[in-house]
């Protein structure tokens, strides 16, 4: 129980240092733009047709099961807008997160476990360049920008296979399903869930370059490192969910 | 602690011989986990000399290897490269250290994400941007030709074999014309004729460029090939240093037995 304790404040001790050093490095020149592309590419790109799907799947689960209940209460009417706000405000940016959680984590802690396993992180350390900044800084920045920009898509595949899921039960145009969900709301109840991914992307791609970079140990090791990345990571997006979805509801609302 | 036996091999002054010191390793010490690794080794390496330091293994000499290039941080005990102690050197001071050394490690560690061309282009990319797209794989072209390379520069690194590996892992150590050489085990895991070969490349390497080297092997025949001094390294000291007919002398058991075994 004890030395479960010390490893609890251990581990986290030692993720705030590793984040000190990416920030450190993050921050000076020279910057790795051309690693920061390919990073963007690879999280972005990579992960869109992913996320696309898992957001028209939601979109379209959300749907159904609101009209049932709708109908429960006879307000049909109110349909689009439960959709459009549910899929927005809450399953689009948390679907998002989970997606890129279980593909880019897996991915970033697999692959900085491997280098590390087999010395390449060694080797870019001993080429007098910084591992912090050319690896871990740039897969964070990318998961970073990467979020919102995914979430966007997610958010526009689940109302779109929202009002699909509607209009086979009951038609409805995209035109009245649109205006009808987006009537009275602001900017501002879509913004900040859509911006709150940064920290899931910061969330995700600090704890897969950080459970990567100090694997130990052959393959065994990098099983470890992917799978562990995957689920602290998860897990660390489901708590600052509940965190940053209170936060919105005190500050913009 | 036990005894250092240390067989002079010039007939320098004391001063002048430290002054000439490209590397000197005073006092190391350095454990892993209560584990004492090296305990309390001292070494110096002159320019164009290389010294090759033998040993059992689990006796430190890749983490010697590994400390002077500042990957561990020693527990005690001073490391000077040219005269800097890199004890405490910020990250920046550490890198322009780093760029005048060259690192070969044991497996290579190419990265495999790149072609063999590309890790011999990779500290080229982030060091010198002064170097147009031509310059730089001129510049590649050049250096897999000293290393035998010419026709794998555009290969996986899982596409060669392990001699070929090394061998584009020594032409990534000298891509930034280093003055000192780092080698671990460059020969292991090699048959006869790659260990040959490799043996061959770095005798030339020497001649031409007059690098400073620290070789860490276990192959006794290669050590007395390549170096012009051996150390050899028990139980985290260096029980023995001098040229290979001085330790064929030498009267310690130890040495003794591993010249014997080797």
């Amino acid at each position: 129980m004890a030395n479960n304790l010390v490893g609890f404040f251990d581990w986290f001790g030692s993720l705030g240092i590793f984040f000190w050093k990416v920030l450190r490095a993050a921050v000076s020149p020279p910057y790795e733009w051309r690693e920061l592309i390919r990073q963007l590419d690879e999280v972005g790109s990579q992960s869109l047709p992913l996320v696309a799907l898992a957001g028209a799947a939601v979109g379209a689960v959300l749907s159904m099961e609101v009209r049932s209940s709708m109908v429960r209460f006879g307000a049909t009417a109110m349909l689009p807008s439960a959709v459009i706000y549910s899929v927005i405000q809450e399953m689009g940016p948390t679907i998002t997160g989970l997606v890129v959680s279980g593909r880019v984590g897996a991915g970033i802690g697999a692959e900085l476990a491997s280098m590390k396993v087999t010395e390449q992180i060694d080797a870019i350390e001993a080429s007098a360049i910084n591992p912090y900044r050319l690896l871990a800084a740039t897969r964070i920045l990318a998961c970073i920008l990467m979020l919102p920009l995914l979430t966007v898509a997610a958010d526009a595949c689940g109302v779109l296979m929202g009002w699909v899921a509607q209009t086979l039960t009951q038609p409805i145009s995209l035109h009245q399903f649109i205006d009808t969900g987006f009537r009275g709301s602001t900017l501002k109840d879509f913004l900040p869930p859509t911006f709150k991914t940064c920290v899931f992307g910061l969330i995700i791609g600090l704890i897969a370059c950080f459970q990567g970079m100090r694997t130990r140990g052959g393959a065994e090791g990098v099983g470890r490192a992917a799978t562990s990345s995957v689920v602290i990571a998860s897990l660390f997006v489901i708590l600052a969910d509940v965190v940053l979805v209170k936060f919105i509801l005190v500050v913009f609302q | 602690m036990a005894t250092v036996s240390t067989i002079p091999t010039s007939t320098q002054d004391p001063e002048e011989h430290f002054n000439a010191a490209v590397i000197a390793v005073e006092e190391l010490r350095k454990s892993f986990d209560g584990r004492v690794v090296l305990n309390g080794v001292s070494l110096t390496v002159r320019r164009g000399e290389t010294l090759a330091v033998l040993g059992r293994s689990g006796t430190g000499k890749s983490v010697l290897l590994r400390l002077i290039i500042g990957l561990e941080i020693p527990d005690s005990g001073s490391i000077c490269v040219q005269g800097s102690n890199i004890a405490g050197l910020s990250i920046d001071r550490m890198s322009e250290i780093r760029k005048k050394m060259g690192f070969l490690f044991q497996h290579a560690a190419l990265y495999d994400s790149l072609t063999v061309g590309e890790n011999v282009a990779f500290p080229l990319e982030h060091h010198r941007p002064d170097l147009s797209r031509s310059e730089r794989d001129d510049r590649v072209r050049k250096l897999l030709a000293e290393v035998g390379l010419e026709d794998a520069s555009g290969k996986m690194p899982s596409d060669i074999s392990g001699g070929m590996q090394k061998r584009a892992g020594l032409a990534r150590a000298l891509a930034l014309e280093p003055e000192i050489l780092l080698l671990d085990e460059p020969t292991a895991g090699l048959d006869p004729i790659s260990s040959g070969e490799i043996d061959e490349l770095v005798l030339k390497l020497q001649r031409e460029r007059q690098m400073a080297s620290i070789v860490v092997t276990h192959d006794l025949h290669s050590a007395k090939t390549i170096a012009n001094r051996l150390a050899i390294l028990n139980e985290g000291n260096v029980v023995i240093e001098g040229r290979f007919e001085d330790l064929e002398r030498s009267d310690i058991e130890f040495v003794k037995q591993f010249l014997k075994q080797s």
